[in-house]
């Protein structure tokens, strides 16, 4: 055991605070333009890696957008990019090597929710700040986060009701993947359909990664309803859609109303299978407006691929470090304590138009849309909230916007059991 | 109910699909080759391919994912497989190795990606695949709604199960094979060409998942990592029709079909993905050699 003597004490911080008159000499002098070392996290192999790697790709174009106008801070960004291989165990290792040895402050990465629980340990532990650009479940409330994704009642809360008044359908068939974020996703829409005086019919989940709907939309045409609610992901996705037109279901008697499905899967399922279904997420690809415009063409220019396709999570990969950046300036630090007081409350005009931190809950305001996707893929928007909606990670719980449950100190527990 | 039965009938038919080529390659000849997805997976990019830079429909993709696949089996055969018989173990790393390298070669677009060169078609990405229109929708027979896709996936298994059975119970060639799987070294005695034989055999079971590839890309994500979890299913109903029985293999493809096709039409899908477990087990832990196997004796 070391015990401080007085005489010690008195010596090393002497030392110490020669050191701290020293060093502003050094960062001034010397090392002025050291760049500043940040994580950026994502499956570049393994299942997730065609989707991830469109984000690690916005992430380094704003990286590098910023890096051409001089960096933050007067500092270059230097992003340390890690593989996290489609593997919960490999993000959790790859995400201690970023904060520990690599010394990161903030980590700019993940995809699935997973993935995200598996890395939350780490940087919680270490005191980091991850920023995730996915839309989630909601029902989790770090200190060590910022979403940057949308969050279930950004995508459920308005679609509902709009399905229920434009649509005209009252009777609800939700459909998932067997795993967090489609469950937990359910649950809102059960919710949310109820509220709006709609009827719930049933819902159904698939094996997760599963190629086969036949049962389930076997079910569905059975079932009655009127409208197909769906959360299912991944892979499933394909096979769901195509087996919905080959049993016979048409979009114009039946839609799909999905929370999911973004451009990505569109192209690769086919408009022929899509035409006619609906998806509500803050970001299309054909929103039109001069700054997602600019945003598509420097996206295509940056993966060299005139082809490629700009969706939700690849627009937040990208203006969530300019979020960063505003937030590193506003505090002058790097430092994670720093940075998430000053991202409070931050604002940014982003493709698809302004978007805010929450100052509570460290969740971003996004103005919720619904597009129908069209015969050459791209959705055309056919309602858009007049006003960006404010995040509430546990709306299904009771949450409201005059009743937050997370806030600064923490989750309430008291209110969640409630 | 029709429809139940239908739908059971065409889980069992693509399960069948499936698992026809690894009936052969490790139902007769013993090898447990973990590359076998990868053989439906290079079927089902043949398909793209042709689709993208001859536009030739899928009915032409059929013989060439079924030629393609079958020389991919023939090279591996030749290179890796017959200096590794009667060791499995050695079998299985090896093959798992080369699953690993076909699916990195895809994704890597057969190397070229590292030097900047993108083929379309290749590389990571998801795979678009069209779907012929004369195969999307319903046709109604006697009432009942059937789905086209599914419909025309039950007559082509019907038709290679057929082919099959006619390949190794009436022609010489399936004689020398099925000498070969009761007794190779009485077989070599006796003047068959056991090498020449093991690389023809091996070659089809491997064109034969190279067509089920073709029929899966209609309904299943095309992605360099898409042949796993299909070569899961496939090695299950083996197991359960018994070794080298090819009339057990579809029995038991049958069966489990049907038994998803209901469970999951009564429950859900996930339980009756459970119940197909729960029967396999069953089957395994009472006919240790699966529904029909002549080694029993």
């Amino acid at each position: 055991m070391v015990t401080t003597t007085r005489r010690s004490f008195l010596k090393t911080s002497a030392l110490g605070a020669a050191g701290a008159v020293a060093s502003p000499y050094l960062v001034g002098g010397v090392r002025a333009a050291a760049p500043i070392d940040v994580g950026v996290l994502f499956s570049l192999t393994g299942g997730m890696s065609i989707i991830e790697t469109s984000l690690k790709d916005a992430t380094l174009l704003a990286v590098s957008e910023i890096n051409a106008k001089g960096g933050v801070l007067g500092r270059q960004i230097n992003p340390i990019i890690e593989d996290g291989a489609t593997d919960p165990k490999t993000f959790s290792e790859r995400a201690s090597k970023l904060a520990i040895q690599d010394k990161t402050e903030t980590i700019f990465g993940l995809y699935v929710s997973a993935t995200r629980k598996a890395v939350l340990p780490v940087i919680e532990k270490r005191n980091k700040l991850l920023f995730y650009p996915t839309f989630y479940e909601g029902y989790e409330c770090s200190r060590n986060v910022i979403y940057t994704g949308a969050v279930v009642n950004q995508i459920v809360w308005n679609a509902v009701p709009w399905i229920v008044e434009k649509l005209g359908k009252k009777k609800f068939f939700i459909v998932g993947s067997n795993f967090l974020y489609s469950r937990e996703t359910s649950k809102v829409t059960k919710s949310r359909i109820k509220q709006a005086g709609a009827q719930w019919i049933a819902d159904e989940y698939l094996e997760f990664g599963s190629a086969e709907a036949a049962s389930l939309v076997n079910k569905i045409k059975e079932s009655g309803a009127d409208v197909v609610f769906s959360n299912i992901v991944g892979s499933s996705v394909i096979a769901f859609y195509r087996e919905y037109r080959n049993q016979g279901l048409t979009q114009d008697k039946l839609p799909i109303f999905s929370t999911v499905t973004t451009e990505i899967e569109i192209a690769a399922l086919g408009p022929e299978f899509s035409a006619g279904s609906y998806t509500s997420l803050p970001y299309f690809q054909a929103i039109d407006s001069d700054a997602n415009k600019s945003f598509v063409e420097r996206y295509r220019a940056f993966v060299k691929d005139p082809k490629a396709v700009t969706h939700q999570p690849v627009e937040s990969s990208y203006f969530q470090v300019y979020l960063w950046k505003q937030a590193v300036e506003k505090a002058g630090s790097f430092q994670a304590d720093a940075v998430r007081e000053a991202v409070r409350g931050q604002e940014f005009d982003a493709p698809d138009g302004r978007v805010r931190v929450d100052p509570e809950n460290l969740h971003t305001w996004f103005t919720p849309r619904i597009a129908q996707w069209q015969p050459d893929g791209q959705g055309k928007i056919v309602d858009a909230a007049p006003a960006p909606v404010r995040p509430l990670p546990y709306a299904a719980y009771g949450e409201t916007d005059d009743n937050l449950f997370c806030t600064p100190h923490g989750l309430d527990q008291k209110k969640l059991k409630s | 109910m029709i429809d139940v039965a239908f739908i059971g009938l065409s889980i069992g038919a693509i399960l069948l699909l499936v698992s026809l080529g690894l009936a052969i390659t490790y139902g007769s000849m013993g090898v447990i080759n973990m590359a076998h997805g990868e053989m439906v997976m290079l079927g089902a990019y043949t398909n793209v391919l042709l689709g993208i830079w001859l536009n030739v429909g899928f009915l032409a993709a059929i013989p060439v994912a079924f030629m393609a696949t079958a020389l991919v089996g023939f090279v591996i055969e030749r290179l890796v497989v017959r200096r590794l018989y009667g060791r499995l173990l050695d079998t299985m790393l090896a093959t798992w190795g080369i699953a690993i390298l076909l699916q990195e070669a895809v994704r890597l677009d057969l190397g070229l990606s590292l030097v900047g060169i993108n083929i379309e078609g290749l590389g990571k990405g998801l795979q678009k695949v069209a779907a012929p229109d004369w195969l999307a929708g319903v046709v109604t027979i006697a009432g009942v709604q059937i789905n086209a896709y599914r419909g025309f996936i039950i007559l082509l298994t019907a038709v290679l199960t057929t082919a099959t059975w006619i390949l190794l119970y009436r022609t010489p060639l399936g004689i020398q094979v099925r000498a070969i799987m009761r007794n190779p070294k009485m077989a070599a005695a006796c003047g068959i060409n056991v090498e020449r034989v093991n690389a023809l055999t091996f070659a089809y079971g491997s064109g034969l998942a190279g067509i089920a590839g073709v029929m899966m890309s209609g309904f299943m994500t095309v992605s360099p990592e898409m042949g796993a979890p299909v070569v899961v299913d496939g090695f299950l109903v083996v197991v359960t029709g018994g070794l080298g029985s090819l009339l057990g293999t579809v029995w038991s493809a049958g069966i489990l079909g049907e038994i998803n096709g209901f469970v999951s039409s009564v429950t859900t899908d996930v339980v009756a993905r459970a119940a197909v477990f729960a029967v396999l087990i069953l089957i395994i832990v009472f006919r240790p050699n699966g529904l029909f196997s002549f080694r029993a004796r």
